[in-house]
């Protein structure tokens, strides 16, 4: 992945110190539910250090990726596997500036079966969003953050965007929403090359082989599930 | 001032299957050819090869083997009386850029036409009379034959080793094949592929509704193979990597692996990648290619003359092409003039997903392209239209191509879209889910149609393609007869759970979601020049040296996937080309 994004040392040093707040606000979120929580713990976000999101963001990124991928029982959150990091990652490559995105205008307004038709690409889709739900929670909830909410409140707050219910400034709380929603998805499930998935976690959950790329002698088994556990991009066997 | 190459007896623009199959052709007849492509060059090693290849994010997220829509794209917009906006974001369709082109990340299926199939009009007219075309459906006839393009069909077939069974053998039905199909004139080179359980299960549910199944025509490999080129391929093995990928195993047919270890060797063939054709130059006469201008690789505008221009790009940008080129009339829908642009048509593609509890192992992770089984039952002579309420048949099929979960996974009616009931619902389906597709036809309409775009821009300063196309009422009714058919069917099979997505009365087309890179149409074929931009050799009427193969041609599109058709159509361009063209060059057909 690019690293020509990455912030200035000046930038980095800022929400080193800036940091410490809001991911402890998150991390004491986190712990209402560590009690169900399948997998280790070796997977947890907290040794990695944000390169495109600041402070704000990356707590906010934190705590909705865990609504929408909670931890328990049945397989680790999306912040247990990696997809935080993904995330991060991801907002750093060509794709979330808009490489392969037509982003000439004029951008009109269209019927929803023509799509976003915006001018922002994914990376600033996710800031501006991120931005307005934020503001949008300091005015209902007497200055606090997303990521400060009870979980409730976030819960009801990503319903709404979902919905196109939420309204926020500059940005479409339904594209805003479909856009996390897709990113905390891949970073759940993509190739731990990419940061996401950690020890193939995501993967054990659902059974998915990942690369192993040769089913020949599976193709007619009916009588017994796959047996074999999943193996990624760099060869390692989950 | 553009730098201007030697001349050369042909240039071909696009390396996908066309562009790869004329080249062979034409080299083999002596000419001298350059090959324009848009995109880099890529072969099986390094490019698809294992496991880089096999990596979701890169192929299905960031679309590594389809063009970048930064540079190039269309504009859609449901009628005439709209305003287009972009296809901004990778939907609806895929087209590929890069050697190879879509050829490299189809999925496989690889039918043959129905003998009626290319005379739909008369047939229609004929069946149920003249009237029961509605107004405003601008279906035609193909100006070839079933007989005329059989050897083409075949050779085709034995370039990718198509893997299938035979219905009927010189004029003999075979068991085991489709019984409706147009008699072939051999056996498929590879026999059928083996069957997943959501197949194996398809042939149970279509026995017990009296349809007659049989294994998809797939060029995906069932067994080792050499092709009459000496390309040489691997049995598939199942990996799951077909659409949106190159093959890592040599076994998917491609323009790479099946045609261009040949074409590489040849020093009549010349393969420029990066190379950006810009548009056809016609001399003052207009009726005459002069070459085409492209940019090259540097970004450097150039010049390359040739004696014929074969426009071998994806079907919509050939219809670009012409436009921007001046090559034929652009349709006018109001007027009902012109032929470039006119007939464009689609693809109605539906899905049915069927939810099993854990003890059922469907292994959606297990694919191949092109593998799976069908029937044709409700589709060609074997339809009865009038009574069904719409022109036009389809296909029902169990195909499974590999799923991923990046890919998405298909979750049970009422699952949520996140939260605990939604990982509950994905790893409930994941391993324990199959799905079927009915693919209907999609006929053409004197309001939909391709033009150019009066505002939006490509990278390279040209106005984008612009597109009006909407569901028509008869698509709209063949999708809910053949969805309910297939409901009916995946009944049979008592699934926990069923979703299926038959198109809703008056719903209109959606470039979000992936359906079909079938776009057909635009430059067709036909009999009339005053109704088709290309003649019965895919020879525009207009300027003569220009021969425009593809999907494009198509007046409308049928049931099946149209690459077999496509790569059939361009042999039978080729070899009028070789045995008329060379020795007399000029109009083939005399208006």
């Amino acid at each position: 992945m690019s690293d020509d994004k990455a912030p200035s040392p000046s930038r980095r040093q800022l929400f080193k110190s800036l940091s410490l707040v809001p991911i402890a606000a998150a991390g004491l979120a986190a712990c209402a539910r560590e009690a169900d929580k399948p997998t280790d713990l070796s997977a947890s976000q907290g040794d990695y250090t944000p390169a495109f999101f600041n402070a704000a963001e990356w707590a906010f990124i934190r705590a909705a990726c865990d609504q929408l991928i909670p931890a328990d029982n049945i397989g680790p959150s999306a912040s247990q596997a990696g997809a935080p990091e993904f995330i991060d990652r991801h907002m750093q490559t060509p794709y979330a500036s808009g490489d392969i995105w037509y982003m000439q205008g004029p951008f009109i307004e269209a019927a929803p079966q023509f799509g976003y038709q915006g001018r922002l690409p994914v990376r600033d889709i996710l800031r501006v969003g991120i931005k307005g739900i934020d503001a949008h929670c300091a005015k209902q909830f007497s200055g606090k953050s997303f990521a400060q909410l009870e979980h409730k409140d976030q819960e009801e707050l990503l319903k709404s965007a979902e919905t196109g219910k939420l309204e926020l400034e500059n940005i479409s709380a339904k594209e805003f929403f479909s856009q996390l929603l897709n990113e905390t998805r891949m970073g759940y499930f993509c190739d731990p090359k990419h940061g996401g998935n950690k020890n193939m976690a995501a993967w054990k959950m659902i059974g998915y082989p990942g690369m192993r790329a040769d089913y020949s002698a599976w193709v007619e088994v009916r009588d017994q599930p796959y047996p074999l556990p999943p193996v990624d991009l760099a060869g390692k066997r989950g | 001032m553009a730098i201007v190459k030697p001349k050369v007896d042909a240039v071909i623009v696009g390396m996908g299957w066309t562009g790869a199959i004329m080249a062979k052709e034409l080299t083999d007849a002596g000419l001298r050819v350059v090959a324009l492509e848009r995109g880099p060059d890529r072969d099986t090693q390094p490019d698809f090869a294992y496991p880089r290849v096999a990596d979701e994010l890169e192929g299905s997220i960031h679309r590594k083997f389809l063009q970048s829509l930064a540079k190039e794209t269309v504009t859609v917009r449901h009628s005439i009386k709209d305003t287009a906006v972009p296809y901004r974001q990778m939907g609806s369709f895929k087209p590929g850029t890069g050697v190879g082109g879509a050829g490299t990340h189809w999925s496989g299926c690889h039918f043959r036409a129905l003998r009626e199939d290319l005379n739909l009009r008369s047939n229609m007219k004929q069946r149920y009379g003249a009237k029961f075309i509605p107004e405003g459906m601008t279906i035609a006839d193909f100006p070839v034959t079933y007989d005329d393009l059989e050897p083409h069909f075949d050779h085709f077939e034995y370039v990718c080793g198509t893997s299938g069974k035979a219905g009927v053998l010189n004029g003999v039905k075979i068991p085991g094949g489709n019984p409706f199909e147009a008699s072939r004139s051999r056996e498929f080179p590879l026999p059928p592929n083996r069957n997943y359980l959501g197949a194996e299960l398809f042939y149970k549910a279509a026995r017990e509704m009296g349809y007659s199944a049989y294994p998809i025509p797939a060029s995906n490999a069932s067994a080792a193979y050499v092709n009459p080129y000496g390309c040489q391929m691997g049995p598939c093995n199942f990996c799951g990597f077909c659409s949106d990928y190159g093959c890592l195993n040599y076994s998917k047919a491609s323009p790479n692996d099946s045609i261009l270890p040949v074409l590489r060797l040849r020093k009549e063939f010349e393969l420029r990648t990066h190379a950006q054709v810009l548009k056809v130059n016609l001399d003052s006469t207009l009726n005459r290619a002069t070459g085409v201008t492209y940019l090259d690789a540097d970004g450097k505008e150039t010049e390359q003359p040739a004696d014929l221009v074969l426009l071998c790009a994806f079907s919509l940008f050939n219809v670009h092409l012409m436009l921007l080129s001046g090559i034929g009339k652009p349709y006018d829908p109001v007027a009902d003039t012109g032929t470039v642009g006119r007939n464009y048509s689609y693809q109605n593609l539906n899905r049915v997903t069927l939810f099993f509890d854990e003890s059922v192992q469907a292994n959606g992770f297990i694919g191949i392209g092109g593998g799976g089984a069908t029937f044709d039952d409700l589709n060609g002579n074997q339809l009865d239209n009038a009574k069904a309420g719409f022109v036009g048949g389809g296909v029902i099929w169990a195909r499974q191509p590999g799923a991923g979960p990046i890919r998405g996974i298909t979750t049970a009616p009422g699952v949520p879209n996140w939260g605990s009931a939604w990982k509950q619902g994905v790893k409930d389906a994941f391993r324990h889910s199959f799905y079927y597709e009915v693919q209907g036809a999609c006929m053409s309409y004197r309001d939909h149609y391709l033009d150019l775009d009066p505002t939006y821009r490509d990278a390279f300063g040209r106005p984008l393609l612009r597109m009006t196309f909407d569901w028509n009422d008869n698509e709209i009714r063949a999708s809910q007869f053949l969805v309910g058919k297939a409901l009916d069917m995946c009944k049979v099979l008592n699934p926990k759970a069923l979703s299926g997505d038959a198109k809703k009365t008056g719903e209109h087309y959606n470039i979000t979601r992936y359906q079909s890179t079938h776009t057909c149409g635009g430059a067709v074929m036909g009999s009339d020049p005053k109704t088709s931009a290309l003649n019965r050799y895919l020879q525009s009427w207009d300027v003569p040296n220009v021969f425009a193969p593809g999907a494009n041609a198509f007046p409308q599109n049928n049931g099946y996937n149209p690459t077999g058709m496509v790569g059939a159509l361009t042999y039978w361009a080729a070899t009028a080309i070789r045995e008329q063209y060379i020795k007399s060059p000029g109009a083939l057909i005399h208006t």
